[in-house]
């Protein structure tokens, strides 16, 4: 194992990694002189802004970013039209899609994971059901969902659902079926009956186990969102960066890219914690 | 009807062709203390199990209080081998919580009020808070000890409760166990293959002969004077006759009990009871 490293020494490689990082992409993008090929005025003219450019877009520097970024920080929560809203906004549009689609997905996994897992015989009943839908990926759901579903911003929420679904599932499944024959039967002894037994000895016994699941299912669903959104449109953090790409904005998608990011990490952290409050040790 | 609280009546557990043990007979009185002793492999375990209720026999019955069981009650709390304590619960909990099952009207509070002055009576007053993941083996099983009986069970039913502890510890326990016991006239039925914790604990201590098809070879009636302890129990008159006869049997006769041509004076139903601290040791069963 490798022994402990103090944290400001891990802390300052980080930075000199990003500040390297990002020079290199800064001085990499710079414009240079007489580059490009020279252009027809009369293009030039319907092109405009383009024109001055040579003609292509130019890959933002990480300065050129940070200032839009400060821009759209500064103002995350605006609506100007469907189509102008702030990033805030998409961000907020797509944590209630994820955050639906996820809620509904726990509350049928994890019941369902305990009856899977305290009976081998619906276990093996519903085995192959899942071992065939698992690998699907969820946007191949998107189609069949839109067309019975008949509601673009339901059907992502199915979408998430069912991609979140099979990871509680499968883990409340595993943690209640592997749950410590000795509490079962000190549950026995004392005539603890069902109902008090699965919320007293197998719920707590499992949670580690099911917030794995959990914690792997919320990482999915950030993932699927962007992809889900950028097909259905309309709004979230997926729409706006498709936006974005066809505005050509390549810093709002660097910003975004960010964004997602920084989400999607506070999103695991968020039930990294609550792992912790119920993991135990023996 | 008799003194009689518990009567195990021709339990057999069979695995298909291979049985583990047959024909096995025994009764316990009330406030009597009951040891089995005899070899991994013959099935004692199953058969604390069984009297718990948390198997069935392959044949037989066990009748508890007149009545036939059918699966485990709070009448007869277990004290598990491994102390099987839930570690996300503290040493209160893990009481509290079996207190709760017993008393279905009791709240929290009450509940553990309880727990907390059943630990103090087995020594843990100052680790109450504790998970059992911050505590020794030996104030873990304290902890089991005191949740069984924290339960007032009509029976204790012990699996080799000290096996797991170190030889200091299991000492100090055994003293502790026979003191709780003595003073409540707890019923109790134990599993051991410790010969000493056997002496001194136990009223009666019933011999198994080695599986597979394991019997109840014989009984000794333990009849040492009580209370013992472990500081004056090797000096009492008899306890080295008593301590012969038990590891005699577990070194030789144990192997060589054949159901089939038993000892003389041997049935299933009346196993024969010898009292070794008073008499002379009976001849080795015939080869």
């Amino acid at each position: 194992m490798p022994a402990q490293v103090p944290f400001w020494r891990a802390a300052a490689l980080s930075l000199l990694i990003l500040a390297a990082f990002l020079a290199a992409w800064e001085v990499a993008v710079m414009p240079r002189a007489g580059s490009g090929p020279a252009i027809d005025p009369e293009y030039a003219a319907l092109l405009g802004q383009a024109a001055a450019q040579g003609g292509t877009t130019p890959m933002p520097g990480p300065s050129a970013i940070f200032v839009r970024l400060v821009e759209l920080l500064s103002d995350p929560f605006y609506v100007r039209g469907t189509n102008d809203q702030g990033i805030g906004v998409q961000i907020a549009y797509s944590l209630l899609r994820v955050g639906a689609g996820f809620g509904l997905a726990a509350l049928v996994a994890i019941p369902l994971g305990f009856l899977i897992g305290m009976s081998p015989l619906l276990n093996a009943a519903l085995n192959p059901f899942i071992q065939v839908l698992r690998p699907v990926s969820p946007l191949a759901w998107m189609p069949l969902a839109l067309y019975s579903i008949k509601d673009s911003a339901i059907s992502s929420i199915f979408v998430i659902f069912i991609c979140s679904v099979w990871p509680m599932l499968l883990n409340t499944a595993f943690g209640v079926a592997s749950v410590r024959r000795e509490w079962l039967n000190v549950a026995r002894t004392l005539e603890a009956g069902t109902w008090k037994t699965a919320i007293r000895v197998i719920l707590p016994a499992a949670a580690p186990t099911i917030l794995t699941g959990m914690r792997i299912s919320i990482g999915i669903a950030w993932l699927v969102i962007v992809a889900a959104e950028m097909l259905v449109g309309g709004t979230g953090i997926g729409y706006w960066v498709w936006n974005q790409w066809n505005n050509l904005s390549i810093a709002d998608i660097v910003i975004a890219i960010l964004m997602i990011g920084l989400v999607g990490l506070a999103l695991d952290r968020l039930l990294g914690l609550v792992a912790q409050a119920v993991a135990w040790r023996e | 009807m008799s003194n009689q609280y518990v009567s195990v009546e021709a339990i057999a557990r069979r695995y298909g062709p291979t049985t583990i043990f047959e024909d096995v007979w025994f009764g316990i009185d009330r406030g009597e203390f009951v040891c089995l002793v005899g070899h991994s492999g013959c099935g004692k375990t199953t058969i604390l199990n069984i009297l718990a209720g948390l198997e069935g026999p392959t044949e037989g019955a066990v009748i508890v209080d007149g009545t036939e069981i059918s699966g485990p009650s709070l009448d007869r709390a277990v004290i598990f081998q491994g102390h099987a304590l839930m570690p996300w619960m503290t040493a209160t909990g893990n009481v509290a919580f079996a207190l709760s099952c017993r008393h279905r009207g009791w709240s929290r509070a009450q509940c553990d009020a309880a727990a907390r002055e059943a630990l103090k009576r087995v020594g843990l007053g100052h680790a109450l808070d504790r998970k059992p993941a911050e505590l020794s083996g030996g104030m873990k099983q304290r902890v089991g000890i005191a949740r069984a009986l924290a339960l007032n069970p009509k029976m204790l039913l012990m699996d080799e409760p000290f096996s797991a502890l170190d030889a200091l510890t299991r000492g100090s326990l055994q003293d502790e166990v026979a003191r709780l016991v003595t003073e409540t006239q707890q019923t109790a039925f134990m599993i051991t293959h410790d010969v000493d914790e056997a002496i001194l604990l136990a009223d009666r201590i019933l011999l198994m002969s080695n599986g597979p098809g394991a019997r109840i070879a014989e009984v000794v009636v333990n009849t040492l004077p009580k209370p013992r302890t472990r500081a004056n129990l090797h000096h009492m008159p008899g306890y080295h006759a008593l301590r012969d006869h038990v590891l005699d049997f577990l070194i030789s006769r144990s192997a060589a009990f054949d159901a089939k041509a038993p000892p003389a004076g041997w049935a299933p139903r009346a196993v024969p009871e010898v009292r070794p601290a008073i008499e002379t040791p009976p001849p080795l069963a015939a080869e």
